[in-house]
């Protein structure tokens, strides 16, 4: 074999082997976006999902000695019950936008292995409401702590 | 009154870029050196106008003056001095203003270096300099303002994103915006070489220093953010493959090939189609970083969520890349190779599977990056790939590349005989596998890591053989050990800095093999003298205290840190901002060369009964830092001037 062929061949078989990496890869760790109508309509089990909606309120259960976190997510039309092992991330809390990383599971929930609060990406200027729950928390703590 | 004075002095700036270019155009090409002459004036102008720009928003910061919109949205009134700094980048116009002055701080630069020494090339890398100069200009002062009058005048200011108030934040873009800038002199450089048909070595030694410092500046930059990723994101991780660290990475991976490529060209001829291509593939790929990071494309915790902006980016780096690749096929004759590769085993080849691995390890990162953009577009379905497609693919990329830095810098050039390949790695081959065999006998089970040992030890006795072998020789002239050492490496910096940049990498890979395969972590919920268990570590919660700070309150947890003795208190805590919807967290952590312990308080009763902590202890991680210290060790030697030439 001359030598253009040896660097031909050299340079095929790396490309070949890239490109199976990567389809490798892709298989293996693709996740979906859905929302949580769509996964309602064809849910996969054991496949891995990202799915995005909002917490519904009062569905938020935390249950810190067990690290049991469950809640439902919501796109308007849809509900998914979600639960998860471990603290709440921040940003997170009822009536804002969640993103939560898992699968379905056969009984009938998501477990979540990972969950990203939505930012919202603009730093806003402190609404009324939190100004007062901030100032509350500040005296409760102040309350215990002295 | 400040946002029209910054706005006036943008729009002079924008002028005189746009006039500067094409008077160096126009006097490259009529060889008429005043319009030359008046466009580096020009150059100097725009320097200074940038300058008057940043400081007045400096200033504007420093001074509270919420007349201006950008200072009434980044700060607050309670934000510290220190802090109200970094807040000046903080944000989109801010960082585009920052960009810029770096730009034509290196345009200056370029002009006091140059203008004597490179004739030909220099007058049209002026002109490309200008040019891209005049484009931020132009976001500047159509897209991302930053000089916007704020009325009526508000009383108080927004507040600095809380995440950003940390010494890495001030350091971490400045690093990574010098590396991304420093990018465009190669880039301007080898646009003058196509555009005068002066494709040979010229530019490339003009350049070479250039992509050094640029490379160095990424570097260092990537290093920073995984430094505040660590410590202050609270996650305990320093690499998240998050599309903007990718867009940083991918022309650190192309420039560092550029570095390689480049000694093939200068030693053999060959691969000139390859630098260039190299170059204006770095280049691009920083303008495409700016634009995943502006233009909210791509959901990423960096993103700054702006239409317009990512629009003028993408037009732009289309322009970039048409007048690039139409130069390029008018110099295609020209760019052809003069020399020929004559074995498969030689430094060339060696150099030659180096790039294409760093090529492909870019090509990799860019299609997992854009993968959610192309997956939508071709089959409706929106699909990402996170962490493991990156990591699956780039691991074995990234060990043979570190196989390849213990060989590239040893075997001979041309045609390696049976005789050389032994006589320079069979000892490192034999420590290599000795490396690993040790590992396994020390436990190791982890395929990946017993073979970055092993490769680590090959390159560390390829590195430890060469010096040796040199500082032999010089023993033998009659020169004493310390001297003759320290003369080698003074003399050769730009080979003895690269090795110690490899050494560097190797040790950041270490860390990073290390805190993969062997990090540990729990969580759990703690009553106030209780205690979590890990890794023959004990923390017990001590209780919460909570304190006023000047622009926020902080609910403080006390955990006692022991192993058989005590260690120390560690206090990570909550921070509630009032303009923050929820709380930050703030880890606290015992830094230490074989591990971290690593606190980061969850939730907590309010009546401080109880918190939720994750604990972690992370392994090796502090060698990361480290090998940034030896990286930048090595870089600074290699930035040196060249000694050979004038001894």
């Amino acid at each position: 074999m001359n030598r253009g062929k040896k660097f031909v061949v050299g340079g095929a078989v790396i490309a070949g082997a890239l490109a199976y990496m990567i389809y490798a890869g892709v298989t293996q760790s693709a996740v979906y976006f859905v929302t949580p109508g769509e996964l309602r309509a064809a849910a996969v089990p054991g496949k891995s999902y990202r799915l995005g909606g909002m917490v519904v309120p009062g569905s938020l259960k935390w249950e810190p000695r067990t690290l049991d976190l469950s809640f439902t997510l919501s796109d308007g039309t849809a509900t998914v019950p979600v639960r998860h092992k471990g603290t709440p991330p921040d940003l997170f809390g009822e009536s804002r936008g969640a993103v939560v990383e898992g699968s379905w599971v056969a009984d009938g929930y998501f477990r979540a292995t990972l969950i990203m609060a939505k930012h919202s990406e603009e730093y806003k200027a402190p609404h009324d409401a939190s100004v007062a729950g901030y100032q509350e928390l500040i005296k409760t703590l102040r309350g215990e702590s002295r | 009154m400040t946002a029209d004075l910054g706005f006036g002095m943008t729009l002079v700036a924008l002028v005189l870029a746009v006039y500067g270019g094409a008077a160096a155009g126009v006097g490259a090409r009529t060889g008429r050196t005043a319009l030359v002459e008046s466009a580096q004036h020009a150059a100097l102008g725009v320097f200074v106008l940038i300058t008057a720009c940043f400081a007045l928003l400096t200033y504007a910061f420093l001074a509270f003056d919420f007349s201006v919109r950008y200072v009434a949205t980044n700060t607050n009134l309670g934000t510290p001095f220190y802090y109200r700094i970094p807040g000046v980048w903080g944000a989109l116009e801010g960082s585009i203003i920052l960009w810029s002055w770096m730009l034509a701080l290196y345009t200056v630069i370029v002009v006091l270096r140059h203008r004597a020494t490179a004739r030909d090339l220099y007058p049209w890398a002026l002109a490309t300099m200008l040019g891209i100069l005049a484009f931020f200009l132009l976001v500047m002062t159509v897209a991302a303002p930053p000089f916007q009058r704020q009325t009526p005048v508000p009383p108080d200011g927004r507040g600095l994103n809380p995440l950003l108030e940390d010494t890495g934040m001030i350091t971490h873009p400045v690093a990574l915006y010098l590396g991304f800038t420093g990018c465009t002199v190669p880039f301007a450089f080898a646009m003058a070489a196509l555009i005068t048909g002066r494709v040979g070595d010229a530019w490339l030694t003009l350049t070479r220093r250039w992509a050094i410092v640029a490379w160095y500046f990424l570097s260092l930059g990537l290093l920073i953010g995984g430094w505040w990723s660590y410590h202050v994101l609270g996650w305990g991780g320093y690499w998240a493959w998050d599309p903007v660290e990718n867009a940083a990475f991918m022309p650190w991976l192309t420039g560092t090939a550029f570095l390689h490529s480049v000694m093939i060209q200068e030693r053999r001829r060959m691969l000139k189609l390859w630098n260039i291509s190299l170059v204006i593939l770095t280049f691009s790929l920083t303008l495409f970083g700016t634009f995943l990071t502006r233009s909210g494309v791509i959901a990423s915790v960096h993103s700054f969520t702006q239409g317009a902006i990512g629009i003028l980016f993408l037009s732009f780096l289309a322009l970039v890349l048409l007048t690039a690749l139409g130069l390029v096929a008018w110099r295609w004759e020209a760019l052809r190779s003069q020399g020929d590769l004559d074995s498969v085993v030689s430094r060339e080849s060696a150099f030659l599977l180096n790039n294409v691995l760093l090529v492909a390890a870019a090509f990799t990162v860019f299609f997992g990056t854009v993968f959610p953009l192309l997956s939508e577009a071709v089959r409706g379905v929106k699909v990402s790939v996170g962490a493991p497609f990156f990591n699956q693919v780039n691991v074995p990329l990234f060990l043979s590349l570190i196989f390849l830095m213990g060989v590239g810098p040893l075997i001979a050039w041309r045609r390696a005989s049976l005789d050389n390949l032994a006589r320079n790695f069979l000892w490192p081959v034999v420590l290599g596998v000795v490396a690993a065999a040790a590992a396994f006998v020390l436990g190791v089970r982890s395929l990946l890591a017993a073979l970055s040992f092993a490769a680590a030890a090959f390159v560390l006795a390829t590195i430890a053989l060469d010096f040796g072998r040199a500082t032999r020789a010089r023993l033998r002239l009659g020169e004493s050990l310390l001297p003759a050492m320290g003369g080698l490496v003074r003399r050769h910096n730009r080979r003895y800095g690269g090795l110690i940049v490899h050494l560097g990498i190797l040790i950041i890979a270490l860390g990073v093999t290390g805190s993969q395969a062997w990090s540990v972590q729990t969580e759990m919920t703690l009553r106030p003298g209780e205690a979590a268990e890990l890794a023959g570590y004990r923390v017990r919660f001590d209780g919460l205290t909570a304190v006023e700070e000047s622009n926020h309150f902080k609910v403080i947890g006390a955990f006692t840190v022991s192993n058989g003795r005590t260690l120390g208190v560690l206090r990570p805590a909550k921070k509630f901002y009032p303009q923050e919807q929820s709380p930050i967290a703030y880890v606290d952590y015992r830094l230490g060369l074989k591990e971290d312990i690593y606190l980061v308080l969850g939730d907590f009763a309010r009546d401080g009964q109880q918190a939720t902590v994750k604990l972690q202890v992370n392994r090796l991680v502090s060698w990361i830092w480290i090998g940034g210290a030896v990286l930048t060790l090595g870089a600074l030697l290699a930035i040196l001037p060249d000694r050979r030439a004038a001894a």
